[in-house]
């Protein structure tokens, strides 16, 4: 009896020495397709750190249609780590919030986004409709689901990338202007996310044509298998970026600077973007891009900077209240 | 409707009048009987099933998988928090606030009564987005929580918050008609004897509220459950963290994970056939103490 007591406090001193590695939690707030992605990559990461420094991760993922997400960082959310749909989103957790210094995009390479996705189709089995190209989807007994841009930033992908083929392809803005209205009337629901809008599609059996992430349309393909839908590349589509940050105000004040900028600078790492293709995502290291060619297929792409001028400008003019989004939808 | 329900439980059943509604023709009778059968089946019994024919469509083994999840099971774990604290302190609040309006007279009654009923009139989503507001990082205290390290909203603090605030009514409503129809009779006799307040409390008004009390509970906790609009605003939607039961469903059936997001939904749905039951035999046992 005696000996226990005197063992019991060696004991802990023992544990105590001998575990020195602390289990530090990141949150990590995203939109809405990505939850594969990170569901994979946070296993990885947690491996990765604990190997190196013998800590132990947790992430905790919050997921939703991205502009609530942003919307909820600014309201107090406290995320280490945001990886949202686009870069607009994460300039409001600067302007409004100040969370992070405005020259964010600059801190990580490839304008801080570690993988790129662009925007295709997603059609049933068969593709009764026949849809080949954009110009399809405005046609009229065509119908098509796609999100709400005024919420999700996946919609407004969409139809940016929309924009752009008409612009191209059937000659300047006022073109796509026509073209863009005509589409949005073959739309029978508005969902708020991007993974809605699959849902709408995949288990309600709504629509002809989905416009989604090539990332998500792969996964619908990998989950339902591809007897039951169909991918169709159109000749034009967007490069699609979604950046990622650390947010400085949240980590400085929970001491997770460190863990959470290693986190994302993982992202660009061999194992990083083996994960990044395997769920779907286009890479960006060569390796890995090599590795998956065979998976992303070749198509021409616009960006969003030398298309429209960056996300602050395109911003303004389609998706801000009285923007050309607007002109559409209420004149419907 | 609860106070109908309530105002029946306070009274005795009316004198039987002549039945005439049994009296009309054959074909009404059974149209409309017919009608209210189809209606339940296809309203409250199909869907009923649905739950648990999906849920169970990949057997007990990926039932149970899916409940024994630590997500969801943490998702279990606040939604009893949140029931756990939000209707013992609207218990406290409804039987205080409908004391009050029931048995004195003072300046404010109707306002106070309106603001009762406030929870009910507006939709739920404002009242998340209210906290929001008061208690958002932009917000009135956001500020001074953040500098305090206080956790409101996107943590269980704000969940339980926003249950309160949504179930609020649910106790007040019921007892409010229920003790204004007893009157304040017993109590004055009581006082008289020479009972303190508390005895006469205790003693006289507790046991006269005590079915509709009950049943007040029950309605409550079965809201508390269930809410979702309120709670998911104020949630952040942190996986294992700040889900309930119904923004784990969510979540699960966004991931196209029917099996899972139906089993956590038929947990939720046998809590609510749990509380009928409970409810029911309230009723029973009350008929049967009218006896």
């Amino acid at each position: 009896m005696k000996s226990k007591n005197f063992l019991l406090p060696l004991l802990g001193l023992a544990l105590a020495a001998a575990s020195p590695a602390r289990t530090v939690e990141l949150l990590n707030v995203s939109y809405d397709p990505t939850r594969e992605l990170y569901a994979d990559f946070n296993k990885a990461f947690g491996a990765y750190w604990k190997a190196k420094t013998g800590d132990t991760v947790v992430v905790k993922q919050s997921h939703g249609g991205y502009g609530k997400q942003a919307r909820s960082v600014i309201d107090g959310l406290p995320a280490d780590v945001v990886t949202l749909a686009l870069a607009a989103d994460i300039d409001a957790l600067s302007a409004n919030a100040k969370l992070i210094p405005p020259d964010w995009q600059k801190r990580l390479p490839q304008n801080s986004t570690p993988y790129t996705s662009t925007i295709v189709f997603l059609v049933r089995k068969g593709n009764p409709k026949g849809i080949k190209d954009w110009d399809d989807l405005a046609k009229p007994g065509v119908s098509v689901i796609t999100p709400n841009p005024k919420t999700s930033g996946g919609a407004r992908w969409n139809y940016l990338a929309a924009w752009a083929y008409a612009k191209h392809r059937q000659g300047g803005d006022a073109a796509a202007k026509k073209f863009i209205n005509a589409l949005y009337k073959n739309v029978p629901v508005l969902d708020s996310g991007a993974r809605g809008s699959t849902t709408t599609f995949v288990q309600r059996e709504i629509g002809d044509v989905a416009i989604s992430w090539e990332n998500e349309a792969f996964f619908v393909l990998k989950e339902f298998g591809s007897d039951h839908y169909e991918i169709v590349v159109p000749s034009l589509s967007i490069l699609t970026e979604p950046p990622v940050t650390v947010v400085d105000k949240v980590v400085r004040k929970k001491g997770t600077a460190e863990v959470a900028r290693a986190y994302l600078e993982y992202l660009y790492s061999e194992e990083g973007q083996d994960i990044v293709g395997r769920n779907f995502y286009r890479p960006r290291s060569p390796a890995a891009v090599a590795k998956y060619a065979k998976v992303f297929p070749q198509l021409e792409l616009v960006t969003i900077d030398s298309e429209f001028g960056g996300w602050a400008r395109a911003q303004q003019t389609h998706f801000a209240d009285g923007g050309i989004f607007d002109e559409i939808y209420t004149k419907k | 409707m609860a106070a109908i329900v309530a105002n029946s439980l306070g009274s005795q059943p009316p004198p039987t009048a002549a039945p005439r509604a049994t009296h009309d023709p054959f074909w009404v009778r059974w149209t409309l009987t017919a009608v209210a059968l189809l209606f339940v089946l296809f309203f409250l019994v199909l869907p009923l099933a649905a739950v648990f024919t999906e849920a169970l469509r990949k057997g007990v083994g990926a039932y149970f998988a899916a409940v024994r999840d630590p997500d969801a099971i943490a998702s279990i774990k606040l939604t009893l928090i949140a029931a756990g604290i939000a209707v013992p302190a609207n218990v406290v609040f409804g039987v205080a606030a409908s004391w009050a309006i029931a048995k004195f007279h003072f300046r404010g009654k109707s306002l106070l009564t309106t603001l009762i009923d406030l929870p009910f009139a507006v939709s739920p989503v404002i009242s998340g987005l209210i906290f929001v507001l008061v208690f958002g990082l932009q917000g009135w205290f956001g500020g001074w929580l953040a500098e305090h390290d206080l956790k409101v909203i996107f943590a269980v603090p704000g969940i339980v918050l926003a249950t309160t605030f949504i179930t609020f009514p649910f106790v007040a409503r019921e007892l409010i008609p229920l003790m204004q129809s007893q009157g304040s009779d017993e109590e004055y006799a009581a006082i008289t004897l020479g009972a303190s307040g508390w005895q006469t409390f205790w003693r006289v008004t507790v046991p006269n509220i005590k079915w509709g009390l009950l049943y007040g509970i029950i309605l409550c906790n079965a809201r508390a459950m269930g809410e979702f609009g309120a709670v998911s605003v104020v949630s952040g939607h942190i996986r294992g963290e700040t889900n309930t039961m119904p923004l784990h469903v969510e979540i699960l059936y966004n991931e196209f994970n029917s099996v899972a997001a139906f089993a956590v939904a038929s947990l939720l749905a046998l809590l609510a056939i749990f509380t009928l039951v409970l409810k029911a035999f309230i009723e029973w046992r009350h008929a049967a103490s009218r006896r």
